[in-house]
């Protein structure tokens, strides 16, 4: 069962001067997971990924990917263990084109046939054929997002973050990207930054909740919804507060 | 159809280059080619930043430091050997360990771009008094006095390798330079084609997305400002093969200021743009001064201004965005990194 494990933090807490947006986390999940982060805006999600994926090193605590320590290395040594992030503004080369983004994703660990097929199939997947050539930075904002999201599924990791992404985008969007999310996440590990109920409803079967840089609980959709410790934390009790 | 269209201007550019480098010394006058000699050797410098700061996205304000450290390593070296083909490989080799040096503390510091400006400008001006600083007897490297302000005359031309008594000078120095620079070129555009180069593209694009997808971001700059430093460092060995003298304005304020200036007027993120536009600044300055219309920086300073007004991409951006779709029959936007 121990080796199950993909990633855990162990008290987990990053300080910004006299802010602690991540407090103590101890974090756990398993291969082949797909989980859910909610949390009001500031509850230190996108803080947590920063952590994971490198782009900020904690304060204090461990995390391990694999059973190994990642505490603190660097973005690009994090990528190679296998963890890929979508960012919740989409964080792309906006001046190369489509393929040219997924093929700097995949390129790094295929060979080159390899990677103009997966271009290829990824290009498929998000429904971005037809912009294969475009200049990323002229695409509307939700290929922008299915480009990203396809980019991190390039880069063939063992574990996915995808912070928000169906952040700005319409209803049929957002089902599209929950399909889009179901299909990619096949026999993979994701972890998904996400407010919109129904699209967690569609997704995932575990939540983790965040409030004030702690876990405030981890339950099923349904259990979480019912509780009213986490309705409060969404509306009359936290509505003077911005943390 | 585009690669056909790609393919066919590289091969009209090296016919043109290869037409401009052999037949010209044989129907143009000897000061014209010493004139379009050193504009060339300027070309080859302006391509390293081109590289660096168009494509590397490493806004380098000292070029000259390599350049003028390659200057002044093969005047000092060939005075001592009294050949040319060592003194040359270390006038290239020492602004490469520079940069590498230079850059080990700039990209693992992370030092972000104003600061990087700044600091490889601070190291061109310390070249600059350091060796300004070195007149007088006791300043010697060898055989070769450093000679401060005044500059080391009477430095060697470059020689057949292994004939000392060949000596490259005039129309043969023109056919070496032109041949360098469009080695240089060519070489550059294979780089930019190569899975290294859309690496280093894809940094100056977005830095953070490349690490995050495994990439080592310091390595590329660091080779990317490596081969920059080493390109320098050949043109500055041209320089000073060509004008047998090399003095501390090598290293100076206005010097690198020109290399920018040639770059932003050509296109920034274009090679070709940074050859046009040095070719164009260096005809229109001697044109200037030959003919004393204007003074010349008043002109070149308007030129710039409009330039920047009416042209911010630069003069080979302008041409492309103006002809490609004529050209291509479409409209599409055309991804950056083909913008070689």
């Amino acid at each position: 069962m121990a080796q199950d494990v993909l990633l855990q933090t162990h008290d987990l807490t990053m300080r910004f001067g006299g802010v602690t947006a991540v407090n103590h986390v101890n974090f756990s999940m398993n291969v082949g997971e797909l989980r859910c982060l909610r949390g009001p805006n500031g509850a230190g999600k996108s803080t947590f990924f920063k952590c994971l994926v490198g782009q900020l090193a904690p304060t204090t605590g461990h995390i391990t990917l694999n059973g190994h320590e990642i505490t603190g290395a660097e973005p690009h040594e994090i990528a190679r263990q296998g963890v890929a992030i979508k960012t919740q503004v989409p964080s792309l080369f906006d001046g190369l084109s489509a393929a040219e983004n997924l093929r700097l994703a995949a390129r790094r660990q295929s060979d080159r046939p390899t990677t103009k097929a997966k271009v290829e199939e990824i290009l498929e997947l998000t429904g971005l054929t037809g912009q294969a050539n475009k200049v990323v930075g002229q695409l509307p904002h939700g290929q922008r997002q299915w480009l990203e999201l396809g980019v991190v599924m390039a880069s063939d990791p063992d574990l996915m973050l995808l912070d928000e992404p169906t952040a700005g985008m319409t209803h049929q969007e957002v089902v599209q990207t929950a399909e889009l999310i179901r299909r990619i996440s096949q026999g993979r590990s994701l972890i998904v930054v996400e407010h919109d109920m129904q699209f967690i409803r569609m997704i995932a079967d575990k939540v983790t909740v965040f409030h004030q840089g702690t876990i405030l609980m981890e339950d099923t959709m349904e259990n979480v919804m019912q509780n009213p410790q986490v309705r409060d934390v969404y509306l009359g009790k936290q509505a003077g507060s911005n943390s | 159809m585009k690669i056909s269209l790609e393919t066919a201007g590289l091969l009209a550019m090296a016919a043109i280059g290869v037409v401009l480098i052999f037949v010209l010394p044989a129907v143009a006058e000897v000061f014209l080619l010493f004139d379009l000699t050193v504009f060339i050797v300027m070309s080859i410098l302006a391509l390293s930043l081109a590289l660096v700061w168009g494509f590397g996205g490493i806004l380098c304000f000292g070029q000259s430091a390599f350049f003028g450290l390659g200057a002044y390593t093969y005047a000092v070296a060939v005075i001592n050997f009294g050949e040319s083909t060592i003194p040359i490989v270390l006038a290239i080799l020492l602004p490469v360990i520079l940069a590498i040096v230079l850059g080990y503390f700039m990209f693992w510091g992370r030092v972000s771009d104003v600061y990087l400006a700044v600091i490889t400008l601070a190291v061109s001006l310390i070249f600059y008094y350091l060796v300004g600083a070195s007149a007088g007897s006791d300043y010697k490297i060898g055989k070769a006095l450093l000679g401060g302000y005044n500059g080391m005359p009477s430095v060697p031309p470059i020689n057949v390798p292994g004939y000392p008594k060949s000596e490259i000078v005039y129309g043969d120095l023109y056919i070496l330079a032109a041949s360098v620079l469009m080695l240089v070129y060519f070489a550059l555009r294979w780089f930019l084609a190569s899975d290294f180069g859309h690496v280093v593209v894809s940094i100056r694009e977005n830095e953070s997305r490349a690490a995050l997808l495994g990439y080592d971001t310091r390595i590329y700059k660091l080779t990317v400002f490596a081969i920059g430093g080493g390109i320098a460092g050949i043109a500055g060995t041209l320089f000073t093969a060509w004008g047998a003298y090399v003095s501390p304005t090598v290293f100076s304020m206005v010097f690198t200021a020109q290399i920018i200036i040639w770059v932003l007027v050509g296109g920034l993120g274009t090679l070709l743009g940074a050859i046009v536009g040095c070719m164009l600044i260096q005809f229109a300055t001697t044109w200037l001064g030959e003919t004393k219309l204007a003074d010349i920086n008043l002109i070149l300073g308007a030129v710039f201004v409009l330039l920047v007004l009416f042209i911010p991409k630069g003069i080979v951006p302008m041409f492309r965005d103006f002809l490609g779709p004529l050209i291509r029959g479409k409209t599409s936007a055309e991804p950056r990194s083909n913008n070689n």
